[in-house]
């Protein structure tokens, strides 16, 4: 049958669905269902609210965790995941292995200059919207590891983050607050602004072409991606 | 009292064997406190060391410590036996600050191979010789050596993402063949953290294996550096194995500095030490066992959870002796911050209980796990590791002795209480994946042995005999240019630090020699010819923690 002639049965007869949806409907509302909200719309089956609303409302109950150790915050971290504190009860709690399906990330520990582009480069591969929960004195500011000569002060840094959770390690009960702390924020649609980091990820060629660029300009190509860390300028 | 702890020891090479042994190789003495050192020149290291491995039995190089003198760099390497621990030699090789060039050990022992390339990265010294002077820690691209004098941080640093490199592009790592080049990490979850195994592959067969690791480098030599020996220093030792194993680790850093400031330490505070290093074994290896099921068969339901369910017990437990979850910070030196917590009585009857439910926990991971069929498939005979070849790697803790190397710090060196407690160490000559399970859930046993005897003693330790600590002075100034290695048994291995005391309140160098970044050296010999998936179990069965290895 080609395409241009419209399929028949769709005018033969419309009993079948109409049957259906009536039989749905009922009469009046549904008591199997009694919800509050079905008493407040009666049989309609529309709820009116903002769309925006409601996908903030979604996203907020039903966040997928990237599954992410980097240090000792992420022994608690798997803690709070696991028996006991399970994270999952309030409807965070699918830790996907994967970063391109997530959509919140808990950075669980420091950054030292070797991760920090990975730990962009995982970023940059989450889906939008995303969201970041800092686990921890390290990703606030390099925590107990802060004068190191290779210790990131701080992910934030590198990548926006929404919540921090401070403690070191932070105990399961304050990451489940941050968390739901989140949630809340991510209910009202809010969310941490997007501004350039002190760190991005840029070509080599970009660079400005100072000592210590020159020096490796024969190790390095020119279109090869580089994170400079100024350790002078960090806090 | 067991017969277990008593080992025949192999006989002693005494100091006048040594020296005639080196003969006129030895240039002079420098003697540490825990070992006589001989000082040799920079072109003998690789006659030296094989001379005394061959000749005078010490087949294990512990340690190799690289530092900077205001006119000399200087390479220590710690050799030890493996048959018995107590039996040690430093072999000192100094070298120029302009030419720093010393022979490389590589060729003697394989373990040299990452000590001398991190001694490189660090500190700056070129080991001639070598098979792969490349960083290990740092990025390749990094300026200057960290650990050496001159090193300004305040410079700027460059790093690359260029590893991540198209997959599909003809890969550079052979020519002829059709191999393909596959990463596996830094982010991924059965790398147990952030580690980089960079793989090749010919089929499903692994040809290549070369594990890439410094993602989680928190400079912790240099931290401890800048720390005082009398409060400053305890925190750090926590955040290197952090698996629950904090106060396995703190007693290496207590029992260096305590050996280098000459500090007894309490009798009754010892049983404590003791008690709690031991919980904490059990919650690392409870770790350990759930992540390798997570791993080999994707267990993240039963096995993962019942392994976390205990930890939480084992931590509460903890909590309620030191204070904290994690990262206890509860040893001190001469002692321990605290007695048990009040009322006693709970907290005595607590750990029972925990310890009566221990056996029948401990069979039912049997059943779960270790006589699963599908477990054993996948575990006996993969990552096989021959004693002689874990030995050249430098492996010791569970890794060895699932090769049936018998050889525990616990035992051979004994510190602690553990010489008076009845306990056996635990080997098993399968030296595959599977034994080096077994060997951890018998090890959990051994240590709620050690737990049940800790808690009998301290329950009818007279009260006015409680003493929790020595009497340190409040600032330690040990004097300049004494030089100590000291190890422990730790969860993963012999976990050891050289402390050098320059005269002030904190040390001069401080090194720490990781079991895991040694264990995970012999990654690629295990999972040579193997397929992916064993590579992954045997990743596991090392059971390493990065926050060791990268230090
Ligand atoms: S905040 Fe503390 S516990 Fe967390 S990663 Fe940093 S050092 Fe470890």
């Amino acid at each position: 049958m080609s395409s241009d002639n419209p399929r028949q049965s769709i005018y033969d007869s419309t009993a079948p669905s109409t049957d259906t949806r009536d039989s749905r409907i009922g009469e009046g509302p549904d008591d199997r269902f009694n919800s509050k909200l079905r008493e407040a719309f009666g049989s309609t089956p529309f709820i009116l609210t903002k769309f925006d609303k409601f996908m903030n409302w979604v996203r907020g109950n039903s966040m997928f965790m990237l599954q992410f150790g980097i240090a000792c915050c992420s022994i608690e971290m798997i803690h709070t995941y696991a028996i006991k504190h399970d994270l999952d009860r309030f409807g965070a709690g699918v830790p996907r292995a994967s970063p391109r399906q997530a959509d919140v990330m808990i950075v669980p520990g420091t950054i030292v200059s070797k991760f920090g582009p990975r730990m962009k480069r995982v970023y940059d591969q989450m889906p939008e919207p995303k969201f970041v929960v800092g686990m921890g004195s390290c990703t606030i500011s390099g925590g107990p590891f802060q004068e190191g000569y290779n210790v990131v002060k701080g992910a934030e840094e590198i990548i926006p983050i929404d919540i921090h959770v401070p403690g070191c390690p932070p105990r399961p009960e304050a990451l489940v607050y941050g968390v739901a702390k989140l949630q809340e924020r991510i209910r009202n649609g809010e969310s941490s602004p997007v501004v350039v980091k002190p760190y991005e990820l840029e070509q080599f060629g970009d660079l400005e072409k100072d000592e210590l660029v020159q020096k490796l300009a024969s190790e390095i190509d020119e279109d090869d991606l580089v994170m400079r860390y100024n350790w002078a300028d960090s806090p | 009292m067991s017969s277990g702890l008593e080992r025949t020891r192999p006989v002693e090479t005494t100091e006048d064997d040594l020296e005639a042994l080196l003969g006129d190789r030895a240039l002079a003495r420098d003697d540490h406190l825990n070992a006589p050192g001989f000082v040799i020149r920079p072109d003998d290291v690789q006659d030296v060391l094989s001379d005394l491995r061959d000749e005078a039995g010490f087949d294990h190089l512990s340690c190799l410590t690289a530092q900077q003198y205001e006119d000399r760099y200087e390479s220590i390497y710690h050799m030890k036996k493996y048959a018995d621990p107590t039996q040690e030699v430093s072999i000192v090789v100094p070298t120029t600050t302009d030419d720093p060039v010393s022979e490389s050990a590589a060729p003697v022992f394989r373990t040299a191979d990452w000590h001398e390339r991190e001694a490189f990265d660090l500190v700056g010294i070129d080991y001639e010789g070598h098979p792969d002077p490349r960083r290990i820690l740092l990025p390749e691209t990094w300026q200057g050596h960290p650990l050496s004098l001159d090193y300004d941080q305040e410079k700027p640093q460059l790093v690359t993402l260029s590893e991540h490199a198209n997959p599909i592009q003809p890969d550079h790592h052979d020519a002829e063949s059709d191999t393909m080049f596959l990463n596996i990490g830094p982010h991924h979850p059965a790398t147990h953290g952030v580690l980089h195994v960079k793989t090749v592959l010919d089929g499903e067969t692994v040809v290549d294996v070369d594990p890439d690791v410094g993602y989680l480098h928190r400079c912790e030599e240099q931290m401890c550096q800048q720390g005082t020996y009398r409060h400053q220093i305890m925190p750090y030792p926590d955040r290197w194995d952090y698996v629950s194993a904090g106060l396995l680790n703190e007693w290496a850093y207590a029992r260096a500095a305590e050996d280098l400031a000459d500090i007894e330490v309490p009798e009754y505070a010892q049983i404590i030490r003791t008690m709690g290093a031991e919980l904490c074994r059990i919650a690392s290896h409870m770790l350990a066992l759930g992540t390798f099921c997570l791993d080999v068969y994707g267990d993240f339901t039963a096995v993962f959870q019942y392994a976390f369910r205990d930890r939480e017990v084992v931590q509460d437990i903890l909590e309620d002796l030191t204070g904290q979850r994690l990262m206890f910070n509860y040893f001190r030196l001469g002692g321990v911050a605290w007695d048990l917590p009040e009322p006693r009585e709970e907290f005595i009857a607590k750990t029972r209980d925990f310890l009566d439910e221990l056996p029948a926990k401990v069979d039912e991971y049997n059943d779960m796990v270790t006589s699963n069929e599908i477990f054993q498939v996948r575990c006996i005979d993969t990552g096989v590791l021959e004693p002689e070849v874990a030995k050249d790697y430098g492996c010791t803790g569970p890794v060895a002795r699932g090769s049936g190397v018998d050889y525990d710090i616990r035992r051979d060196d004994p510190y602690g209480y553990y010489s008076e407690l009845d306990w056996d160490v635990i080997t098993d000559d399968g030296c595959d994946n599977y034994s080096r399970v077994l060997c951890r859930m018998r090890e959990v046993e051994e240590s709620a042995k050690i737990i049940e005897q800790c808690l009998d003693l301290l329950e009818d330790w007279p009260e006015d005999e409680r003493e929790i600590q020595a009497n340190v002075p409040r600032t330690l100034k040990p004097d300049a240019d004494t030089e100590v290695y000291r190890a422990v048994e730790g969860a993963k291995g012999e976990l050891g630090i050289y402390i050098r005391s320059d005269g002030t309140d904190k040390p001069g160098r401080f090194k720490i020699r990781s079991p895991c970044y040694h264990n995970l050296s012999a990654l690629g010999e295990m999972t040579q010819g193997e397929y992916i998936p064993d590579l992954i179990a045997s990743l596991g069965s090392l059971d390493i923690v990065l926050g060791e290895v990268d230090r």
